[in-house]
């Protein structure tokens, strides 16, 4: 187990001069020790690269990254006794499971009765006992991917596991179940779990703490609950949630927002910054209100999706347009039809220049 | 093949079909031509007596042909023997990318591309002590050698000779099958503290098995019929030292004008080849497969 | 890596360079001597340097023809094995179907007999049909060994591919023939590269079967190199140089398809 500290910039070239030279931006960051924490982000967002410099797997341009205090740089992944799960099962072909859960232990020596003793502890947390003396290479892609995590558990010192997208090639129908002993074994363990994906919902489920990245920065750290309720970016507020949040242009005053025509007077215990700004809310705080109510906006319905359990209705006002999640009793409304929407709420967010200030 | 387990669908034979037209249009009916002359005795184009079985008994009586065949068996099983490790060998030391690649590429691929009784001619004056490099090498070094005059020295220069035209066939195969490994496995392998060794055993060599299997299949066939670079450096000799299976089914097809009995031999040729490809293929095979984790535990 | 091992791999590399290249440097030394000096001393380099080898074969149409013939009828069997093979590799790798197992071995079998065997039949077979010395005719008949080595080949490079791309791909909305274009073959560059080298060079270097098919309008270097032997005997030093204007093209393939060999698989990153 160990925290992990990182302090680094990675560019691909010489002279980086220019945002899009870097792989990942200036970037401080902290993985305690024994929590879970999962990267997320669309491809090319760095996180596979991070996951590679903590990992050791690729050393920084610049900084440096430091385990338990201790600076590993460019120490190799064996050298930081990390564990690492890749996209796709890693294991070796001619090997049984059991040799397949003892090898690195093999590689270092350890005394037989010890490493078998090991071996049996794994092959229990993974619920393979059965299989112990299989050969490796004929068990289905999920079973392969609990060998490849379990050859990381089986060393008693290990660092840290990392995770990168390791449920890409499983069966839809597994990567619940296989997602869900990753889970347990990290409630059991207590290691430093650090876990890579493009799904969010693998992301939110998974981790204690979630690093939203785009583009080479890291925008926003938080639970998946401050993630949906002040997302601190507005990559953030489109990214989570499904579908993401809306945002609505105007002009600040003091304390109120003009979305031009409306003006909406904003509550007593909330100011704005003057000036342009974004108005964030997610669809699920969106609410049908009487006409007139202040905060609302007159709108013009565009679409009406019935998805069964809920109703997602859409509705455009003066060129801006809404999302909001409805219960199923409003699947009465079609296109054209006027309503009032509540977009200024307690879980309102509002952003300039991308970022949070309100 | 492969081995797992595949779905089934016969619709697949439409892509084969293509490869079926190909290679039966050049092989099925030449080979019923063959199988028809082999049980014929053709004294003239006119008469043709069929003699059924004849041929083929007296060719197996035949005690030349068995000292053909148990020189021809060494010669491959040597062949085997040098080409296969001093291939891999070579795969595992040819650069994996950069300017070094490409020329080392190129250079371990020339000796692949030369017609083969010009390889014959290269290594005939090159093996000669008066005007060839290797020749007066080894004299310089104070060797008896002689590859017209000696036995051994004939055998051990032909055999240098395919070692030298075909380990990079081996080479290559086993050079693409290495590039074909992603990255992951090396890196696993690191983080699970393997040697370079242990790397090599359960994590390369097993990746190569397919290709490898196909270096083994090729050079046992090409090698069990091999002709024109014997018999253009050696002729064969000195006596029949030299003198394999292809060079003495020639000897007796165009020396005896006997299309029958050669026709007849060549079967039996194929006929042996075709056993012990099989025997090798599905060796290869098991070994690929065994229900048992590997014996290097 | 460790230092040690790195250097003796490239120890291994350098001494197996040499070995592959002294032959073949003699070859070259020879093609720049005239007969007398080759057959009288022995000299690491040419005494009296001439380039009249390289003259009388590039100037000579008989001669130089010879290379543009092997090269017309190499590059149609090339493509023509290679297209036929890829679908049916693909087959091979991907599905179970009655009689699989057999027909794989089977390809292999038509490597198994001499080609001396089938010279009569062949000339019988393309005289018929009206085929002789023409280019097609060699190229036709050397798909009899080059397709089952390019089936082989590019099976065992498929096989390496898990289906889970394919499927992948069809979830993704990929037709058959875009996503074996696009996705597919980018994966197994490796096996595509090394079965066309093997392909043209198999090929290239046939002589039997490509000297009883053509007489005039299609005969190959290969069999145009033959004449070197002759009465007055062996003109070593023009069969040298054309030995090594041979390498020539086939060391433009290879380094054509260097970048596939080389490249390999290569799992793309999300």
């Amino acid at each position: 187990m160990a925290r992990i500290e990182l302090d680094l910039a990675h560019a691909y070239g010489r002279n980086p001069k220019q945002d899009s030279d870097y792989a990942l931006l200036p970037l401080r960051m902290t993985f305690e020790d024994g929590g879970a924490y999962a990267l997320l982000g669309p491809s090319g967002c760095g996180k596979t690269t991070m996951l590679n410099i903590m990992s050791g797997l690729l050393a920084p341009s610049q900084g440096s990254v430091y385990f338990d205090g201790v600076e590993v740089t460019r120490a190799s992944p064996q050298a930081r006794n990390i564990a690492q799960v890749f996209q796709f099962p890693v294991i070796y072909d001619t090997m049984t499971v059991a040799e397949n859960l003892a090898f690195p232990l093999r590689n270092r020596q350890v005394p037989k009765a010890q490493v078998d003793r090991r071996v049996a502890e794994i092959a229990e947390i993974l619920e393979m006992s059965g299989q112990l003396n299989q050969r490796a290479a004929n068990l289905a892609a999920d079973e392969k991917q609990k060998i490849s995590l379990g050859r990381g558990l089986v060393r008693p010192d290990v660092t840290a596991v990392l995770f990168d997208e390791p449920l890409t090639v499983i069966d839809p129908h597994l990567k619940w179940q296989l997602r869900r002993k990753i889970k347990q074994i990290h409630h059991d363990l207590k290691l430093t779990m650090i876990y890579v994906t493009h799904d969010q919902v693998e992301a939110l489920t998974f981790a204690d703490q979630v690093v939203v990245m785009t583009r080479g920065r890291a925008v926003q750290v938080g639970t998946a609950a401050e993630l949906f309720e002040r997302p601190g970016h507005t990559f953030v507020g489109h990214f989570i949630g499904s579908p993401g949040m809306n945002f609505l242009t105007g002009v600040a005053a003091r304390n109120s927002f003009l979305i031009d025509p409306v003006d909406l007077p904003m509550p007593p215990s909330r100011t704005l910054p003057p000036g342009e700004l974004k108005l964030g809310v997610r669809p699920e705080y969106v609410s049908l209100v009487a006409p007139g109510t202040p905060g609302a906006l007159p709108m013009s319905v565009t679409q009406v999706q019935d998805v069964g359990t809920h109703v997602m209705l859409c509705a455009s006002f003066a060129g801006q347009s809404v999302k909001a999640r409805m219960p199923s009793d409003a699947a009465h409304f079609s296109k054209g039809d006027n309503v009032w929407l509540q977009v200024m709420t307690e879980h309102t967010c509002f952003y300039q220049n991308e970022e949070i200030v309100a | 093949m492969s081995t797992t387990i595949k779905p089934v669908n016969q619709k697949a034979w439409f892509l084969i079909l293509p490869v079926l037209v190909c290679v039966a249009f050049s092989a099925i009916l030449p080979l019923m031509t063959v199988v028809n002359y082999s049980v014929q005795d053709i004294i003239s184009p006119e008469r043709r007596v069929f003699v059924g079985t004849e041929w083929f008994a007296a060719i197996m009586r035949d005690e030349e042909l068995h000292g053909a065949l148990l020189r021809q068996l060494t010669f491959s099983f040597s062949v085997l023997m040098v080409e296969l490790p001093l291939g891999i060998l070579l795969a595992l030391a040819m650069p994996a990318q950069g300017w070094k690649s490409s020329a080392v590429l190129v250079i371990v691929s020339l000796s692949l591309l030369i017609p083969w009784n010009v390889v014959g001619t290269i290594w005939q004056i090159f093996g000669r002590t008066d005007i060839g490099l290797m020749g007066a090498a080894l004299q310089g070094l104070g060797i008896e050698y002689s590859y017209t005059g000696n036995a051994t020295h004939a055998w051990l220069t032909v055999l240098l000779m395919d070692v030298w035209h075909w380990t990079p066939l081996v080479g290559l195969l086993g050079y693409a099958g290495l590039r074909s490994i992603p990255d992951a496995y090396y890196q696993a392998a690191s983080i699970d503290g393997a040697s370079k060794l242990a790397v090599f055993w359960y994590v390369q060599l097993p990746k190569m098995r397919g290709v490898l299997m196909i270096a083994v299949l090729l050079r046992f066939m090409d090698s069990f019929m091999i002709y024109t670079e014997p018999f253009v450096l050696t002729g064969g000799g000195p006596g029949n030292s030299t003198t394999f299976l292809s060079q003495f089914l020639t000897l007796k097809a165009v020396g005896q004008f006997d299309v029958g009995p050669a026709a007849a031999f060549s079967l039996i040729y194929f006929l042996i080849i075709l056993l012990l490809s099989f025997i090798l293929y599905n060796w290869m095979q098991r070994v690929g497969t065994q229900e048992k984790g590997g014996a290097h535990g | 890596m460790d230092k040690p091992a790195f250097q003796k791999r490239t120890l291994f590399l350098l001494a197996y360079i040499v070995f592959a290249l002294l032959p073949v440097y003699w070859m070259i030394n020879m093609s720049f001597k005239t007969n007398e000096d080759i057959l009288s001393s022995f000299s690491l380099l040419p005494q009296h340097f001439t380039w009249a080898n390289y003259k009388t074969i590039l100037t000579d149409p008989s001669w130089y023809s010879g290379y543009i013939n092997s090269l017309i009828y190499v590059g149609i069997n090339t493509v023509i094995s290679i297209t036929v093979a890829l679908p049916a590799a693909y087959a091979f790798s991907r599905f179970s179907f009655l009689g699989d197992k057999h027909v794989f071995f089977w390809l292999l079998t038509n490597r198994m007999t001499p080609p001396a065997v089938f010279l009569l039949p062949f000339f019988q077979l393309y005289s018929t049909v009206g085929l002789l010395d023409t280019h097609l005719a060699v190229a036709m008949a050397h798909l009899l060994f080059n397709v089952p080595l390019a089936v082989w080949i590019l099976e065992g490079f498929m096989s390496g591919i898990p289906r889970e791309i394919d499927e992948t791909a069809y979830i993704d909305g990929y037709t058959f023939p875009v996503f074996f274009v696009k996705i597919f073959l980018p994966l197994i560059k490796a096996g595509v590269g090394v079965a066309a080298f093997f392909c043209f060079m198999f090929s290239w270097v046939e002589l039997l079967l490509a000297r009883t098919l053509t007489s005039v309008n299609a005969k190959p270097i290969v069999a145009i190199m033959t004449r070197t032997v002759s009465a007055a005997g062996m003109d070593w030093a023009t069969l040298a140089a054309a030995g090594t204007l041979t390498i020539v093209p086939g060391a433009i393939v290879i380094w054509f398809v260097r970048n596939y060999i080389a490249k390999g698989f290569a799992m793309g990153r999300v």
